[in-house]
């Protein structure tokens, strides 16, 4: 335990905990919307989306971060206007995904510099995350948080019925953009994190488990949150303890704890329901 | 006074085709009108313009003397179907909850006042007691009344449920009527039930909008579900059978194009 207190003595590992708790918090509470709009498949594509903006902001000049979000949001928007329908815009996902990782291949290729660069975007470097990037991604965090804020009210009813929600008057297109711009922008947190190919881990897996569990909204945000950022501390902890990477843990905490929920609400909580 | 519902010379088109065409009709308000018709009639159709989703291709809706869109929250709504929530344990009361004020800014906090208007409507369908359950683990008869509790938030003056009976077995469906008729009673609101089989709502309804062939005919049972009525209404000879209290709408040709075992789904 003495090693333990050495290793959160470290700026790095510091970093890492603020940025890590910071990305699993947003990841949690997007992600909880996610699950219930059932937008699995814009999350995962908006993460590799954000390689091309990672690849494309090597050439441009920009950080890496800059051109994820830039390319990231963009296509939220994209997304949300092409998919009115809520649950049926697979293909406008699709093909804007496609032309994304073909625009990061062409990126790679006129710039050989960046792939070195690559690996990192891709698998996270949770350890090099740096004083001025974090105050960026606190930044970003209350400009997401606060847009929730201001519409999740109207994102919760529009996400459960959304014939009742029209119904009423809200604008399913509209939110549906909101949302995406918000859910580009805590998927870009999430993968400095632990890289764009394991975005998922933050942003679906806490709430999936939390939604599997609680009936009521707060309760599933609450528990949402308390997973992800006890997943992420627990990962950074048994990285500097034991070597290996703080994403394995991660991804191995997340997986145990969903076979274990998974089999509770399946044979154990049955019969109450 | 001002009418429920005035619907004049409504012309109705999607995607170029026409589905109703010059349909009027004038319902009072504390009416239970039970809206019937064939698939394709386009009952969800003038649903939708109702709730003001669709606008009209000519002519014009106005409720309680104002807009479908003034109107909206007027209008309790009860959409055909309900899905999803498969892979949630998000309970029947949260739903509720959520659509309880659900069009405004903010967060999703419920007040007292709301907390308090979700338990009522809960009680007045007999939902209460089954509420704090998962919505993925209810039954179709135990959704649908959840629907309808969804659908009197706000006491509106008019409520529009669009096919609450489909999928149904007959001890569901007269409980669903039930609570509808009981609303209907103590507060005077206006009720317009879509359904695919009118035996269920031959005692509780007022009038009847038959819609057939891109038209409708409003009024009473024993005027507009007549032989003679129909088969102009459809444009081909149609014969009503009456048997035991019951009524059937059968084409001259002999299929029985309303009836009792006659629920398939369609959306």
């Amino acid at each position: 335990m003495t090693s333990l207190a050495n290793y959160l003595g470290y700026e790095f590992v510091q970093n890492a905990l603020i940025a890590g708790t910071l990305a699993a918090i947003l990841g949690a509470i997007v992600g909880y919307f996610v699950i219930i709009r059932n937008a699995g498949f814009a999350a995962h594509a908006l993460a590799h989306i954000g390689f091309a903006g990672a690849a494309g902001a090597a050439i441009l000049g920009l950080s890496s971060l800059e051109g994820m979000l830039l390319l990231t949001v963009g296509s939220g928007l994209f997304m949300g206007a092409a998919g009115d329908k809520v649950h049926r815009n697979d293909l406008a996902i699709g093909m804007v995904l496609s032309m994304s990782l073909g625009l990061g291949t062409l990126f790679l290729s006129l710039y050989s510099g960046f792939a070195g660069q690559a690996k990192a975007i891709l698998f996270g470097n949770i350890f090099g995350v740096s004083g001025s990037q974090i105050m960026e991604m606190i930044v970003l965090s209350l400009l997401s948080m606060a847009g929730l804020a201001i519409f999740s009210r109207k994102l919760l009813f529009a996400s459960t019925q959304p014939r009742l929600a029209e119904a009423r008057g809200l604008s399913l297109p509209a939110l549906s953009m909101a949302f995406m711009t918000v859910l580009a922008i805590s998927v870009t947190l999430a993968s400095q994190i632990v890289g764009i190919l394991l975005v998922f881990t933050l942003v679906i897996a806490p709430a999936g488990i939390a939604l599997r569990l609680c009936r009521s909204f707060w309760r599933g945000i609450l528990i949402s949150v308390a997973l992800g950022v006890t997943a992420v501390w627990i990962g950074i902890l048994m990285d500097c303890v034991t070597g290996y990477p703080a994403t394995f843990w991660i991804t191995a905490l997340f997986f145990v704890l969903y076979i274990i929920v998974e089999a509770y609400v399946r044979f154990v909580a049955k019969s109450d329901r | 006074m001002t009418s429920a519902l005035q619907i004049s010379d409504l012309t109705l088109s999607l995607g170029g085709h026409e589905i109703l065409s010059g349909v009027s009709a004038t319902i009072d308000e504390g009416e239970f009108i039970g809206i019937f018709g064939p698939n394709g009639a386009g009952k969800t159709t003038l649903v939708r313009c109702i709730i003001g989703t669709l606008q009209p291709t000519r002519g014009q809706i106005e409720i309680l003397g104002v807009t479908p869109g003034q109107a909206s929250l007027q209008i309790g709504y009860m959409p055909q179907g309900h899905g999803g929530f498969d892979s949630t344990a998000l309970s029947a009361r949260t739903l509720v909850e959520a659509a309880c004020h659900g069009d405004r800014w903010g967060i999703p906090w419920t007040s007292r006042e709301s907390k308090q208007e979700v338990d009522r409507v809960l009680e007045v369908t007999d939902a209460a007691h089954y509420a704090h359950r998962p919505f993925s683990v209810l039954s179709g008869g135990e959704r649908q009344r959840v629907m309808l509790a969804q659908a009197l938030l706000g006491s509106p003056r008019i409520l529009v449920l669009d096919e609450p009976l489909a999928s149904l077995d007959p001890k569901n469906q007269a409980l669903l009527i039930e609570c509808v008729a009981r609303v209907k009673r103590l507060t005077q609101t206006t009720i317009l039930f879509v359904a695919h089989d009118m035996n269920p709502l031959l005692q509780v309804m007022d009038r009847v909008l038959y819609m057939a062939g891109g038209g409708a005919v409003l009024g009473k049972l024993d005027d507009v579900v007549t032989t003679a009525s129909l088969s102009r209404l459809y444009g081909f000879a149609i014969e009503v059978v009456r048997v035991e209290n019951r009524v059937f709408v059968v084409s001259a040709e002999g299929n029985v194009t309303e009836s009792e075992c006659d629920h398939h789904h369609h959306d």
